[in-house]
């Protein structure tokens, strides 16, 4: 059984078949996942108790964010999951050129979405509302009623508590958007070397799962982080 | 492990109605977040968001062709996370002077204390 | 179990894990994981005399009223760094990743767990986090208690605490990658014919402890983490001069923290059933519903972190909850005791050194669970809340659960382990030294807390005396009693006489290969036939694998 297994490429030299080797990969890549969700989990929980304790703070907060820039992110996101998924295609009906292709446009659109949260980023830190005790200081809504960036009195710590949940949760988002860009580099570079076939393509797969993850995770971010006070734009 | 769950490829064309599906979505609730409904907005945004991913996990992750075991994963994990959620958060809401909660969105800033307070001051 | 295709080279000349090479590189770069559950027993070994180092400073404290022998601020730095080492780097790791990593695959006849090279990352990261929290040590240590409660330990603490928390937060991706590997293996690689419900009961257990691996430890990273950030950029979400909420990070601590209870005594459950089968030569009464009760301890064990907190600030509606499913998780619990016990009615007992273990663990993991049904009633939890009847509690169940099976174990798999016979004179007397000595360090302690002794602290009145110098006493028995399997173990490698494959003519995989295993584990490919425990069979399995062996 385990002599003609041998030579079988891509096979682990400690796994009976191609088939236990897979779902071996499969199945790990989902208990990896679901302790992923656990770790967002503690920061879902950390916004759910702070938005309920503070509403007020969390609108208001919301309302200082991009939307637009939040959107045009998720499109770009939504859209890298489907050049993923086409990547996964393209490695199971053996097309190399298409993989190729897709997996880089992924990885530029993983890019596109890196380059806009650090243009957020900045914007943030210009208007002083990184919520870091030295850093922070909102422009306040009594004393510049027309400045859109401005905050009530009332609610600046609601508000700073906000921010923070914003950057941690983002931060981390972004931290794992860096480590998916890396993993599609290695990705690009093994199938420019030929290495997945219709029979081989585990990699791809498993990563695209990752990718998917991260996906979803911000599908769940931007209605809670930039709209949850996007109607007191239209009261504008 | 059998052979069909290895092979099964997923048409383009199912790829391409999830994208659209999740483009209305994500229109869906960009819309309905222009008007105020109070706790409601909350509600639409995750019910559509549940639903995004969920399609997520279903066809760009082959989860709707995946073996049981994945699906008990994902079911586990879900679960648990609904464990850490839901019995916090029960412990916030039956606190009697936790008072300050969702049923308080529409309440003007004025009536807010004015000094951020801790929500587990006890007694 | 049969022998279903060719084997290899005989059991003379056997080339083994050990001997296959000696060079430092190739232990350090090795993906096998005995020799990677090798190296995890050395490195816990350290940390459990480092921390065992810490208890007897304590110890020594605590002989006399008047804090004479360390200032207060050093005593709380003392019981800190035991508690941080003890649980993070020793308990936690001490079964799953020694025992865990050397047996599962050869229990399940696989070659190795699914992702080697996870296995090998798991050690080093662990590594890098001891070294952190080595560095933390000697750089000033810290000194909130193992269970670093803001605004304590994010705003007044003097201490290493973003250090400790960093450390912790690295140290539990190690447990998390031997979480996700077990899981994995036990679900893909079993050897045909091993079902489910033929698996030892020892899988059954790691598989539980997995679970809460993979469920509880990203909660306490993402809850250092944010310590972490809490201490040195002040970001207000446990704070609540800046509008945070401390009873939210008990939450998320606990969350995580009370589980880890169960990844500490699971495993020890699942060793106890290995060595109590064997020596009674019986198979474990009520197979299902140990297995079943493993799991069920996982789940409840999620539903239950509320009654850490009931004197804080949680709301009492909750805590009532979270007391009755307290009370539920003790069903489980008990379920197993009660099917060891029946295992061992009319069995043909053999008093070796595990079995001595094992029957201590059967005492002590009582009186440790019953006393935390005593906390788990809200009323009586008012009056014994941090008081010593809790550090007597949680020793019993660690201490007198936990390592107890863990020696148990070590003993019993020694021989497979290394290829060596321990004397067993001396483990005997070293076994019943550690159950003596382990009560008189800690029953004391559950008269101290009664009487209203608090923990934590480095002065007290003098009435308690007379049970503080019991306990020191016990304590250096206790010591003693640890430092000499060190001893007699290390001494076998050297002198000990050669094992055979099976020394305790035990049913199972593991069991049915060369001592120590050749380095894919099997020189055969295994095929289980019988249910598990199944003792009749054990001569008749060897007998088939050397007629097959002779023949080729």
């Amino acid at each position: 059984m385990s002599e003609h297994a041998e030579h079988v490429p891509g096979l682990a030299h400690h796994f009976v078949s191609m088939e236990q080797q897979k779902e071996a990969g499969t199945v790990g890549m989902w208990v990896f996942l679901v302790t992923e969700l656990m770790f967002f989990g503690g920061l879902f929980l950390v916004y759910t108790i702070f938005r309920s304790t503070y509403p007020l703070g969390f609108e208001y907060g919301s309302f200082l964010l991009n939307m637009p820039l939040g959107l045009t992110n998720t499109i770009v996101l939504i859209l890298s999951s489907l050049t993923m998924a086409m990547g996964v295609h393209s490695a199971q009906t053996n097309k190399q050129g298409a993989l190729q292709m897709y997996l880089i446009v992924t990885l530029l659109l993983c890019l596109v979405f890196l380059g806009i949260k650090t243009v957020e980023y900045r914007s943030k830190l210009h208007d002083h509302l990184f919520p870091a005790y030295t850093t922070y200081n909102p422009a306040i809504k009594e004393a510049e009623p027309n400045n859109h960036h401005a905050v009530p009195q009332a609610l600046k710590s609601e508000v700073r508590t906000f921010l923070w949940i914003y950057f941690l949760m983002t931060g981390l988002h972004a931290f794992h958007m860096i480590v998916g860009a890396g993993m599609l580099v290695g990705l690009i570079w093994m199938a420019r070397k030929g290495k997945f076939n219709d029979v081989y393509n585990s990699p791809i797969e498993i990563g695209g799962l990752y990718w998917h993850f991260v996906d979803i995770v911000w599908i769940f971010l931007f209605p809670l982080l930039y709209l949850s006070g996007y109607h007191l734009n239209v009261g504008h | 492990m059998s052979a069909h769950s290895e092979h099964h490829v997923v048409p383009v064309k199912v790829y391409l109605a999830i994208f659209g599906a999740l483009m209305v979505g994500t229109a869906l609730t960009v819309f309905v977040a222009q008007f105020n409904f109070g706790v409601l907005n909350v509600l639409i945004a995750l019910t559509v968001a549940c639903i995004k991913a969920t399609l997520v996990i279903l066809f760009f992750m082959h989860v709707a062709y995946s073996s049981r075991l994945t699906k008990v994963v994902i079911g586990a994990g879900i679960f648990w996370f609904a464990i850490l959620i839901f019995m916090t958060i029960t412990d916030y809401r039956v606190r009697q002077d936790w008072h300050v909660g969702l049923g308080s969105l529409e309440k003007p800033a004025a009536e807010q204390p004015a000094a951020p307070q801790p929500s587990g001051s006890g007694h | 179990m049969e022998i279903a295709a060719q084997p290899a080279e005989t059991q003379e000349e056997s080339v083994n894990y050990l001997n296959v090479n000696h060079t430092v590189k190739s232990w350090l770069l090795t993906l096998d994981h005995k020799r990677i559950g090798i190296l995890y027993l050395l490195s816990i070994s350290l940390f459990f005399l480092i921390g065992g180092i810490y208890a007897s400073l304590i110890r020594l404290e605590l002989v006399t009223p008047r804090g004479d022998l360390l200032t207060p601020e050093m005593y709380n730095r003392v019981f800190t760094m035991h508690g941080v080492i003890m649980i993070f780097f020793f308990l936690i790791p001490s079964i799953p990743a020694t025992l865990g990593n050397f047996l599962l695959p050869l229990m399940l006849g696989a070659k190795d767990v699914a992702f080697p090279r996870l296995n090998l990352l798991s050690w080093y990261i662990f590594i890098i986090g001891g070294a952190m929290m080595m560095y933390t040590l000697v750089s000033g240590g810290i000194d909130t208690g193992w269970t670093f409660y803001p605004p304590y330990s994010s705003i007044y603490s003097n201490s290493q605490v973003t250090l400790a928390g960093v450390s912790i937060f690295i140290t539990g991706f190690s447990s998390i990658l031997t979480g996700l590997n077990f899981m994995v293996t036990i679900h893909t690689m079993r050897a045909p014919g091993l079902t489910w419900f033929r698996m030892p009961l020892f899988l059954w257990g790691m598989y539980s402890t997995s679970l809460i691996q993979i469920l509880g430890t990203p909660v306490i990273a993402i809850t250092v983490l944010a310590l972490a950030f809490e201490r040195t950029l002040q970001i207000g979400i446990f704070d609540p001069k800046l509008g945070g909420d401390p009873v939210l990070f008990q939450h998320m601590f606990w969350f995580y923290s009370h589980p880890a209870v169960y990844i500490m005594v699971i495993p020890g459950m699942g060793v106890i059933s290995e060595i109590i089968a064997s020596m009674t030569r019986k198979a474990i009464f009520g197979y299902h519903f140990v297995a079943f009760s493993s799991l069920a301890i996982a789940v409840f064990g999620f539903l239950v972190w509320g009654h850490h907190m009931f004197t804080s600030s949680q709301s009492m509606y909750q805590g009532l909850v979270f007391s009755l499913i307290t009370y539920a998780v003790a069903i489980p619990s008990a379920i197993k005791t009660f099917n060891w016990v029946a295992t061992i009615y009319k069995g043909s007992v053999s008093y070796d050194t595990p079995m001595i273990y094992a029957l201590a663990f059967l005492g002590l993991f009582t009186i440790g669970g019953m006393t935390g049904l005593f906390l788990a009633a809200m009323g009586l939890d008012i009056h014994l809340h941090d008081t010593y009847f809790v550090v007597a509690h949680f020793h019993y169940v660690m201490v007198g659960g936990q390592i107890i099976a863990y020696l148990g174990g070590l003993h019993f798999w020694w021989p497979k382990m290394t290829g060596r016979m321990y004397s067993e004179i001396w483990g005997r007397i070293s076994a019943v030294i550690i159950f003596l000595g382990f009560n008189l360090t800690f029953f004391p302690q559950f008269v101290l807390g009664y009487l209203g002794m608090p923990r934590r602290y480095h002065a007290y009145v003098p009435e308690f005396q007379t049970l503080h110098v019991l306990s020191s006493a016990g304590a250096s028995i206790l010591a003693l009693g640890f430092l000499m399997p060190g001893i007699y173990l290390t001494a076998s490698l050297f002198f000990g006489k050669k094992a055979e494959a099976n020394p305790w003519q035990a049913y199972g995989l593991e069991w049915q290969t060369a001592s120590p295993p050749p380095l894919e584990n099997f020189t055969y490919d295994p095929v289980v036939t019988h249910e598990a425990y199944d003792f009749d069979s054990v001569k008749e399995i060897q007998e088939a694998r050397e007629k097959v062996a002779v023949t080729a």
